[in-house]
C-alpha cells in the first residue's frame, strides 16, 4: 500500500508531530513498507472470527466504590512543566 | 570465568560470606568500569539504603531466598524519586511519583535494584539502538568499534547486556513482542516472558497495554523462577492483572521429563533460519530425548499472520499510550510555542525518535476514521486465530520447541535503514505475546562465529513452573548458560 507524501502529512497531524517535506518523503517510504507487511492480512476470510481483546477473554473487574488513593497533587505536580496553584499551565486556549 | 547465580549469591549472604552492601558496591564499581552503556542511572545512594536495609533484616532473623540481593531494573518501570526516561528524551528529566508494583514486590522481598537498565525507546525495538541514550554494546561482540559492535537486542538490551557483562546477577525486563527472550538470546541468557497478566502492569510505561508483560533476564531457570516469585502476584490497581492464587515457580524444578511431548511447529524451521542456529536447535531436542522426551511435529498454520496483525495491534495501542505526552502534566515541553497544538506538536516533535514517531503513525493511521475495521478489528480476529492454533498445538503436546530468532547478534546499524528487516527479528517471539501465552529463552550454544544462540520453549497458559523445570532440565545436563564473554574478566569493559 503506497501512502502519498499528503497522506503522510495528515497522519502526522492526527498525531501531532510535525514532519518536513524531506523527512515526509522517507516516511512515506517506510510506513507504505510497513503498510505493505501489514495488507499480508488482508487476504484471511475473517467473517466468522470474533476478535480477541484479552488472551483470556476476561472483563474488567468492578471493585467496591470506596476511596482508596489520597491527595498527592502536590507530589504528582512536581512533575509537571508549568504547574501553578496546584493547575497546570498551559498556553491560551479561548480568547 | 564462568557465572554468579542468584542462588549462589543467597547462599553467600545467608552464610554470612559476603553482606549485601558489599555485594551492591561490588556490582556499583563494575557498573562504573564498564563500558557496555548497560545503565542509563543509577541511583547509588538508594541503591546502598536498600541492601544496608536488608542487611539488617538478616541480623535480625529475617530472611527470604532473595533478600539483600541486588537486580538491575529496565528503565521502564517507574521507581519512586528515581529518573525514569523509558529511554526517551521526552521522559528525560522525569522523577516518578510513586514505584510500580512489579518493584515495589521485589522491595518486599528485600530485592535491592541496583540501578535502570538502557533500553529502545519506549521498548520499540529489537536492537537497543532506538534509546535517546545511545547504543549498548553486545559484551559477545569481539569488538567495541562502531562498525563492529553487536547489538544486545532490545527492547531490554541494556538489561540483558547487564547481566551477560556481569554488572549485575539478573535483571527485569518486559516483553511485548520479544523483548526479553530475543536479547537474552543474543546474550546468552535465560529470559522468561509469563503469561500475559502474571505480573502487574501498574507503573511499567505503556507501549501495547493488550501485550506488555515484565519477566526476568538471568543466568538460570532456577534464578528465573527465584526471581519471578518475587515479581508476580494479583494487582487490583492492574484492571487486566490475574487473580489467580500465588504460586512457586520453584516447585517443579525437580520433576522428571519422563514422557514430555515436545511439539516442533514445522513454521519455525523454514526458510530465513540461520543454518547454525538451525543445527543447535537439532542438538538441543536431542539432548531432551536423552531426558526421556518425545518429539513430534505440529503446525501453526497462521503463524506468517502474526507479523502482519502485531504491526497493527502494538502500533494501534501505542498510538494511543503515547498521546499522553504532551507536555502538559510530565515530561519535557518545547521552549517556544505560539498556541497549544503548537506546544503539542513542537513538545512531541522533539522528544520523540524516528522509531517512535513511525509507529505512532502507523498507529494513528489504523485507527483513524474509516480505517478502523480494515486494520484493528481486522488485526484482532487473526489474534484470534493464531491463538486458536496454540490451543489446538497443545492437544498433541506439552511444550512448543523452536528457535528464539532466526540469526544471531548483528552487527551495529546493519538493520537501521530497513524498519522492516528489524520487524523480521521477533518473527518467532510475536505469536507467543498475541496469544498471551507464557515462553522462555535458554541459551542453546554457539554459532561458528562463537555467537551465543536462544533456544524458545513455550507452554500453555500459567504453566510457568513446568516451563521453568523444562529449562532448567537442560540446564543440568549442558552447560551453555554457564559461558560468559570475554569482556566479563576485563573488569566489565567490553
Amino acid at each position: 500500500m503506497a501512502l502519498d507524501n499528503k497522506t503522510v502529512q495528515d497522519i502526522a497531524r492526527l498525531a501531532r508531530l510535525s514532519v518536513s517535506d524531506q523527512q515526509a518523503e522517507k516516511y512515506r517510504g517506510e510506513l507504505s513498507n510497513i503498510l505493505d507487511l501489514v495488507a499480508q492480512m488482508e487476504a484471511v476470510d475473517t467473517s466468522d472470527v470474533e476478535p480477541m481483546t484479552h488472551p483470556f477473554d476476561a472483563t474488567l473487574r468492578m471493585r467496591p466504590d470506596a476511596v482508596t488513593e489520597s491527595n498527592q497533587r502536590e507530589e504528582f505536580q512536581a512533575a509537571a512543566p508549568n504547574a501553578e496553584s496546584g493547575l497546570y499551565l498551559v498556553p491560551k486556549v479561548i480568547d | 570465568m564462568t557465572i554468579t547465580t542468584l542462588a549462589q549469591l543467597s547462599a553467600d549472604l545467608d552464610s554470612g560470606k559476603i553482606s549485601s552492601v558489599e555485594l551492591t558496591q561490588h556490582y556499583i564499581d563494575r557498573v562504573d568500569n564498564s563500558n557496555h552503556n548497560a545503565f542509563i542511572s543509577i541511583n547509588k545512594e538508594q541503591a546502598l539504603a536498600q541492601a544496608k536495609a536488608a542487611d539488617d533484616k538478616r541480623a535480625s532473623g529475617e530472611a527470604s531466598s532473595l533478600l539483600g540481593v541486588p537486580v538491575a531494573q529496565k528503565d521502564i518501570f517507574c521507581i519512586k524519586g528515581t529518573q525514569t526516561t523509558c529511554g526517551s528524551k521526552i521522559l528525560e528529566n522525569f522523577t516518578a511519583p510513586y514505584t510500580a508494583t512489579v518493584v515495589e514486590n521485589m522491595h518486599q522481598h528485600g530485592v535491592v535494584s541496583l540501578g535502570k537498565t538502557n533500553m529502545d525507546e519506549f521498548a520499540m525495538g529489537s536492537s537497543n539502538e532506538t534509546s535517546y541514550f545511545g547504543n549498548v554494546i553486545n559484551p559477545w561482540s569481539s569488538s567495541t568499534s562502531d562498525t563492529t559492535a553487536l547489538v544486545p537486542g532490545g527492547s531490554s538490551g541494556g538489561s540483558a547486556a547487564a547481566v551477560a557483562a556481569q554488572l549485575a546477577p539478573a535483571a527485569t525486563g518486559t516483553d511485548t513482542g520479544g523483548s526479553i527472550r530475543q536479547p537474552a538470546a543474543f546474550c546468552n541468557l535465560t529470559g522468561i516472558k509469563p503469561s500475559y497478566g502474571r505480573c502487574s502492569r501498574y507503573g511499567m510505561i505503556a507501549f501495547a497495554s493488550s501485550l506488555d508483560q515484565a519477566g526476568p533476564m538471568t543466568h538460570t531457570a532456577e534464578d528465573a523462577a527465584l526471581l519471578l516469585n518475587t515479581m508476580a502476584g494479583f494487582d487490583a490497581k492492574d484492571s487486566t492483572s490475574l487473580d489467580v492464587p500465588a504460586e512457586d515457580f520453584s516447585a517443579q524444578l525437580g520433576d522428571s521429563l519422563e514422557g514430555l511431548k515436545i511439539g516442533l511447529p514445522k513454521e519455525y524451521f523454514g526458510d530465513g533460519l540461520d543454518a547454525d542456529i538451525a543445527e543447535l536447535v537439532e542438538n538441543a531436542i536431542k539432548e531432551y530425548e536423552k531426558l526421556g522426551a518425545t518429539v513430534k511435529e505440529i503446525s501453526l498454520p497462521n503463524s506468517e499472520l502474526a507479523l502482519p496483525s502485531y504491526y497493527v495491534i502494538a502500533p494501534a495501542e501505542a498510538s494511543s499510550n503515547l498521546s499522553r505526552f504532551d507536555g502538559v502534566r510530565y515530561g519535557m515541553r518545547t521552549e517556544q510555542y505560539s498556541d497549544l497544538v503548537d506546544m503539542y506538536t513542537k513538545t512531541r516533535t522533539e522528544g520523540f525518535g524516528d522509531e517512535v514517531k513511525r509507529r505512532i503513525m502507523i498507529g494513528a493511521y489504523a485507527l483513524s476514521s474509516g480505517y478502523y475495521d480494515a486494520y484493528y478489528a481486522q488485526a484482532q480476529k487473526l489474534r484470534r486465530l493464531i491463538s486458536n492454533d496454540f490451543t489446538a498445538a497443545f492437544k498433541e503436546c506439552d511444550v512448543i520447541l523452536g528457535p528464539t530468532t532466526p540469526s544471531p547478534a548483528f552487527a551495529a546499524g546493519s538493520r537501521t535503514d530497513d524498519p522492516v528487516s528489524m520487524y523480521l527479528n521477533d518473527i518467532y517471539t510475536i505469536p507467543v505475546n498475541l496469544a498471551g501465552l507464557p515462553a522462555a529463552s535458554i541459551p542453546a550454544g554457539f554459532t561458528k562465529a562463537g555467537l551465543p544462540a536462544g533456544l524458545h520453549l513455550i507452554t500453555p497458559y500459567l504453566q510457568e513452573a513446568k516451563l521453568l523445570n523444562i529449562a532448567h532440565q537442560y540446564q543440568q545436563a549442558t552447560d551453555w548458560h554457564t559461558q560468559a564473554p570475554q569482556s566479563v574478566s576485563n573488569g566489565g569493559q567490553a
